[in-house]
């Protein structure tokens, strides 16, 4: 299908459907019974693969401090909630912190490490080990108080129409959610199980990675990785997802 | 990266060929070579791949045998290709004297629609074989 | 990093009855048939061969294409009648060889 195939046939869908709201449902339930297979046998789930690597790193002794995760946080099952929770407003720094940023601020300042490169094997692996410890949890983000402009901030974002195709997050998250498009269905768009194996990489991505696409798809600028916004949008996108089961590592087609 | 769109890409964009896909003559010539020239006989071989793919980059496949195989048949080998790939050859499995349940699971890619043969070979020399047709279909939403 | 597999295998089985193996492999299986961004062919590395033995006897061997999906996954079958040491090898375009052992009992 060619891109004003595609175009057409999104405004006929637009027009076409009322903005109903509908019921939070994750990725993985418009995903086929394929990709769901994967992603419900841990053997069969690919990300595993970074989780083994991950569980490596916690142990391991780096930095001037030369100390380990596990030598302050203990096992890594301490780690059970913690994702549940991310993103997360960080008063003193005023803005959003990611996951990865806030493991990266253990690396940098507690370790005296370098930080992790984005989508590094270890940094998916270690943001990956510590999400699965939240798998089963209900997505919880606090959004009040400080919080609470940035969630509006992510919110106002999600709405506006962008990019050569003008076209907003939110049309096609909310209203064509579920719509067939070009064969696959288009999800709510829900970050709950990130990192993620996705097979069109071949591997395994961030959520910044997963949004980065979406913004290339409408052709509308990447938000920058150290982007406030990127955060903000972030942090909506698990205020939107709240109640959802985190699924990390999830499986996406 | 930013001319990359929602132009629809194949599922399995990463193994576009460079030069020309296979063609099932490629694979009939392959499967003749296996057989000693003979037809393969449909039968005995089952061959499980979903007949709708969402991305053909990894797409689960299952060779095992069917209820029709006589007790003592031993099988010795199973052959898989694709007609539709840039090579029609996808993979061969042979079983050994440790061999348990005659069955095997893997992953492939399958560059777009085609139609996947499987090939068993068995102890006595006779060769069996089971074919699907697979429809894939895209993805969207590509970086 | 060296990525372990994962692999599934039992410690401890019963004679003669079938068991499953279960192996996913930390590989690109680069096909050969890609480009990178400035158009020149990326090379082929793909596992070509994998192979599973107890004590030297054959339990089962494939000869893998670059249609074999990233990340390799094999699930088999094998029957013991006595314990042994189960050997897991792989070899890749590059001539790296891996293999992992499993020791297995059979009660
Ligand atoms: C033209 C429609 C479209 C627009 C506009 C769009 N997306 Fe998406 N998005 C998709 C599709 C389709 C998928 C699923 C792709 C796939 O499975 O290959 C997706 C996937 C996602 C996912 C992953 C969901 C999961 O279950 O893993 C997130 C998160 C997401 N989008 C967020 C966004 C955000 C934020 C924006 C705005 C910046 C946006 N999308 C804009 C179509 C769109
Ligand atoms: C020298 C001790 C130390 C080391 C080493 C360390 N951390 Fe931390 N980490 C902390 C402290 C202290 C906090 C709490 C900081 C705070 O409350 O603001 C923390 C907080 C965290 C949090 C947020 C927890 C929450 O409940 O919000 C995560 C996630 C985390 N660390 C991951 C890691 C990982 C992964 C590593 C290894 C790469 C690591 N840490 C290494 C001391 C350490």
């Amino acid at each position: 299908m060619s891109t004003s195939a595609w175009c057409r046939a999104l405004v006929l869908l637009l027009a076409a459907l009322p903005a109903a709201a509908q019921e939070r449902r994750s990725g993985y339930d418009d995903a086929g019974p394929q990709v769901r297979a994967m992603q419900d046998d841990d053997m069969a789930n690919p990300a595993f693969l970074w989780v083994q690597q991950g569980e490596v790193l916690w142990e391991r002794r780096v930095g001037e401090a030369g100390k380990s995760c596990a030598d302050c946080h203990g096992a890594v099952s301490e780690m059970r909630g913690v994702a549940a929770r991310f993103p997360e407003f960080d008063a003193a720094r005023g803005r959003v912190v990611t996951l990865e940023q806030r493991v990266n601020v253990c690396r940098t300042d507690f370790q005296g490490a370098p930080a992790l490169a984005p989508e590094s094997d270890a940094l998916l692996g270690i943001t990956a080990l510590v999400g699965l410890q939240s798998r089963g949890m209900p997505v919880a983000v606090e959004v009040s108080g400080a919080a609470a402009e940035a969630v509006a901030r992510g919110e106002a974002f999600f709405r506006l129409r962008q990019g050569q195709l003008n076209l907003s997050c939110a049309q096609c998250h909310d209203q064509l959610a579920g719509q067939s498009l070009a064969g696959s269905r288009i999800p709510q768009g829900h970050p709950n199980g990130y990192p993620i194996y996705r097979l069109e990489w071949q591997g395994m991505g961030s959520l910044h990675r997963r949004l980065r696409a979406c913004l290339v798809g409408v052709r509308a600028e990447p938000l920058g990785r150290d982007d406030a916004l990127l955060g903000d949008l972030e942090l909506y996108l698990a205020a939107r997802a709240a109640g959802l089961k985190v699924e990390t590592p999830g499986v996406r087609p | 990266m930013r001319r990359r769109s929602f132009v629809v890409m194949a599922g399995a964009a990463a193994m576009l060929p460079l030069g020309a896909r296979a063609k099932p003559e490629e694979v009939e010539a392959l499967v003749r070579a296996i057989t000693g020239g003979v037809p393969a006989r449909p039968g005995r071989v089952k061959l499980d791949v979903p007949e709708l793919v969402e991305n053909g980059n990894t797409v689960g496949l299952t060779v095992s045998l069917g209820e029709d195989v006589p007790k003592d048949a031993v099988l010795t080998d199973i052959h898989v290709f694709a007609d539709g790939n840039p090579r029609p050859g996808v993979v061969h499995f042979r079983f050994g004297k440790l061999a348990g349940v005659p069955k095997v699971a893997t992953r492939v890619r399958l560059a777009t629609s085609q139609t996947v043969t499987a090939v068993a070979v068995f102890a006595d020399g006779s060769c069996w074989t089971d074919q699907v047709g697979v429809l894939v279909t895209w993805s969207a939403c590509l970086d | 990093m060296a990525v372990k597999p994962l692999l599934s295998v039992p410690r401890e089985v019963k004679a003669g009855v079938p068991f499953e193996v279960r192996i996913l492999i930390q590989h690109p299986m680069e096909t050969g048939f890609r480009r990178d961004a400035v158009g020149g062919v990326i090379a082929r590395d793909i596992i070509h061969t994998f192979e599973c033995s107890v004590d030297g006897e054959e339990v089962f061997a494939a000869r893998l294409e670059p249609a074999i999906a990233a990340k390799p996954y094999l699930a088999f079958s094998a029957r013991l009648e006595r314990s042994g040491t189960m050997l897991l090898r792989w070899v890749d375009d590059h001539g790296v060889e891996a293999q992992e052992r499993v020791d297995i009992r059979v009660v």
